[in-house]
């Protein structure tokens, strides 16, 4: 009741999506991306929400769409708070929150770096953070074929056998069904 | 006899806040720590501007360990993913395997048996003991005191002979599996674990008679990289970095998850907030863990299943949705962000580890005005490990 | 190319300005050279004799296998009575350990590592992952052979191996000295190009140079 209070309170200022009550003290909202920043500020200075847990991003491939998912913690009552932007995966943009939490421009680095996701302003966020000399698309992209590329790029020894279970079960245990 | 440095020798601050180092001038030099460097904690490196002897500043260089597990994670099945994640992070490999299974569970509706709940938090307490008794060493080791290290691998190894016959490993126990754990304790388990926590307590009192009294550690210690409480939002401080300030926050009693509501303990809380009160934090905080093992040990049921009814591991398939799951582990929040679209596999897993701000972003900020020679010392006292931050 | 590996002017603090390439005035540029054996076999023998007898490990942790060198240091394994210690920089370590996993990044340094350490020096690659990926088989930033890029003499299976592995791994590394076949550091001279090119094949930037010593 607590999180749907918030929503409420939220809802009034800005144009919210449903809210999903994952556990009593975690819920998420999708909301546009202009409306992020305004809400980033509000939810820290007045209702407490101050640690930034975690940012991370979501590539929905089929959709085409990214999603970035800023979780913020209310440390005091202990429950969080997802808010979710969805933002078109081609030429991905979103403005940068390092001025409000200095920690996000490390997030913002590695998002530029493993979803190709820009942060214009962030500091240092065109720098190599955990790759180094990366010839690819950015490594976790849905479209990035892992294997393939570790194929192409790595000598591998021979005999090694490996199994994907979904062919090797559908092979050797059930050929019949789908 | 306090050190006053030079002020006029700093460099200059630019518009933007970044520091005007001319390396040319031949004023300033720049310093690698790590990746191969005896003073650096794990596969990482920080490359210090110096001035003199004195650090002006700092940059952490991170992704020598990176692997790829969030994307590793994403071509393999629920059940697979299970054996990988311990092998994110090192010393306390045990946190990734109970926050994939709480938050597998918990989008899969799957409840776990009691039992199981009991032999989950016994584990992750005996992994904290492990990760604090490196971290002692780690500690001592950087300020030249070798002893310590010798001493708390030694109980540290007793720790992993228990882990060894619980689990059947020393280092990566894959047990605690989506659903349950993989087994009861062993025969007799009870005893020989009273045995290995008296050991580990009397090396603590050897620990804290020649570590923690010894003049030269604190000489170097007390008053050393102060983390002023006013960070601990802005730069996500989490775990004993965070108590050490005076800031009673254990996830274990904030948001309590296993069998810790049942448990009798208060958060271990420091106020200087300086190195030694950083390493006094994780002392005290070792020692109620040892206090935890002994109530987990006398309350836990004694039959009673350890894996609950779980679907065909081949067709299992999760539900659309997205949660994230947290858990106290040595260095602070240890959480998963989980999202999942309905298939077999994880659409995205985020592992959010404790050191991703305090080994980034915090110490960059604490490094400024360090004595060369302290380094080590701070970046030990942060308890960061980097494969947490690159995963 | 990073700008402070670049050639520049620099003007040291008594004011005199000189020239500073760093990628030609720290190093040698001459390729590694094969070392022949002593002149008459039993000295030969007698050399790698004391050479199996003091392995310097260099401290280089380059992934998780690292956490398992911590009990063999200390009294429970005590490697050091096997004449195994463990040394803070390449120039006075000769066995490089390959402590597990090694991305791109942590392979160009321990390339680097490597070609610092003194001869007669040795590799030994712990861990399922530095012989075929292992765990991280499809990882896109492991390597997943190690002796494409580094002359290994011994592999040590396990994910991650026991200490006590480790310890019948050294006295195996020790067998192999003594018998005159542990020769990765002349295969690494000799074959010098072909480890080049592997190596620049999967480093991308390679901002350093050919040679490291």
């Amino acid at each position: 009741m607590d999180m749907r209070a918030l929503y409420d309170r939220l809802k009034a200022l800005y144009p919210l999506g449903e809210l999903t009550e994952q556990r009593a003290n975690l819920a998420f909202v999708t909301l546009p991306a202009e409306y992020l920043r305004p809400a980033l500020l509000h939810l820290r200075d007045l209702e407490g929400y101050r640690h930034l847990v975690l940012l991370t991003a979501v590539d929905w491939l089929e959709d085409g769409l990214f999603q970035l998912t800023y979780l913020l913690c209310n440390r005091s009552r202990n429950c969080d708070i997802g808010l979710r932007v969805m933002l078109p995966r081609e030429g991905a943009t979103m403005a940068s929150s390092h001025d409000i939490w200095p920690t996000a421009a490390v997030y913002q680095r590695e998002l530029r770096e493993m979803f190709g996701i820009d942060f214009p302003d962030s500091p240092g966020v065109d720098e190599e953070f955990i790759l180094e000399g990366w010839n690819d698309i950015p490594p976790y992209r849905r479209d990035f074929d892992t294997l393939k590329y570790a194929n192409d790029s790595f000598a591998q020894r021979a005999g090694r056998e490996t199994r994907d279970p979904e062919t090797h079960m559908k092979q050797q245990l059930y050929p019949d069904r789908d | 006899m306090a050190y006053t440095p030079d002020r006029s020798q700093y460099p200059a601050m630019k518009a933007d806040g970044s520091l005007d180092i001319d390396l040319a001038s031949g004023k300033y030099l720049k310093l690698w720590q790590g990746p191969n460097h005896p003073g650096i904690t794990g596969n990482m490196s920080v490359e210090l501007t110096v001035c003199g002897d004195e650090v002006v500043a700092g940059k952490t260089h991170v992704g020598y360990l990176h692997r790829g597990f969030e994307k590793l994670m994403e071509r393999r099945t629920f059940i697979q993913c299970f054996p990988i994640v311990c092998r994110i992070c090192v010393p306390e490999p045990d946190f990734n395997e109970y926050c994939y299974a709480a938050a597998v569970e918990e989008l899969a509706g799957i409840e776990v048996p009691e039992k199981a709940n009991w032999i989950r938090a016994l584990i992750l307490e005996m992994g904290r003991i492990n990760s604090y008794l490196m971290y002692l060493g780690g500690q001592a080791g950087a300020l030249g005191q070798g002893v310590i290290g010798q001493w708390t691998t030694y109980a540290r190894d007793l720790m992993l002979d228990r882990f060894e016959e619980l689990t059947g490993a020393r280092i990566y126990h894959m047990f605690i599996m989506p659903g349950g754990v993989r087994d009861h304790l062993p025969e007799g388990f009870q005893g020989r674990m009273q045995e290995t926590l008296k050991e580990v307590e009397c090396t603590l009192k050897d620990v804290w008679e020649v570590m923690f009294c010894n003049a030269v550690f604190k000489r170097r210690t007390v008053g050393m990289c102060v983390i002023d409480p006013a960070w601990l939002d802005e730069y996500g401080v989490t775990g004993p970095n965070a108590r050490a300030a005076g800031v009673a926050k254990d996830v274990r009693r904030d948001a309590p998850y296993l069998v810790y509501p049942e448990l009798d303990f208060e958060p271990v809380t420091g106020h200087d907030s300086d190195i030694y009160t950083r390493a006094d934090v994780r002392r005290r905080d070792l020692l109620m863990s040892v206090d935890l093992i002994r109530q987990i040990l006398a309350r836990m049921p004694k039959d009673g299943p350890i894996m609950a009814p779980m679907p065909s591991m081949l067709h299992w398939r999760i539900p659309r949705g997205e949660t994230y799951v947290r858990g106290e582990c040595s260095r602070g929040e240890y959480g998963y962000y989980l999202v999942t679209d309905g298939s077999g596999y994880p659409r995205r897993v985020n592992v959010r580890g404790p050191s991703y701000t305090h080994a980034m972003s915090l110490l960059e900020r604490m490094i400024v005005n360090v004595n060369i020679s302290d380094v080590a010392s701070l970046m030990v006292s942060l308890h960061t490990y980097p494969p947490e931050i690159e995963r | 190319m990073k700008p402070e590996l670049m050639k520049r002017m620099v003007k040291g603090p008594d004011g005199v300005e000189f020239e500073v390439e760093p990628m030609r005035d720290y190093y040698c540029d001459a390729p590694p050279t094969v070392q022949h054996g002593a002149y008459i076999k039993i000295v030969e023998d007698f050399f790698n004799w004391a050479r199996s007898q003091s392995l310097w490990i260099l401290g280089f942790g380059t992934g998780c296998g690292a956490i398992e060198m911590r009990p063999l240091m200390t009294p429970r394994f005590d490697a050091y009575r096997y004449g195994i210690q463990w040394r803070p920089t390449p120039r006075q370590a000769n066995l490089l350990v390959i402590s597990g996993y090694l991305s791109v990044k942590t392979l160009k340094r321990a390339i680097r590592a490597y070609e610092q350490m003194q001869n007669p020096k040795y590799v030994v690659g712990l861990g399922s992952c530095t012989i075929n990926g292992g765990m991280y088989w499809d990882s896109y930033n492991t390597i997943k052979c190690l002796d494409q890029y580094l002359p290994v003499d011994l592999y040590i299976t396990g994910c991650m191996p026991r200490p006590e592995a480790l310890l019948a791994g050294f006295e195996d590394l020790k067998k192999l000295i003594r018998a005159g076949q542990a020769e990765g550091a002349n295969q690494y001279a000799e074959r010098f190009d072909w480890y080049k090119a592997n190596q620049k094949q999967v480093i991308h930037d390679w901002d350093m140079p050919d040679y490291n010593w």
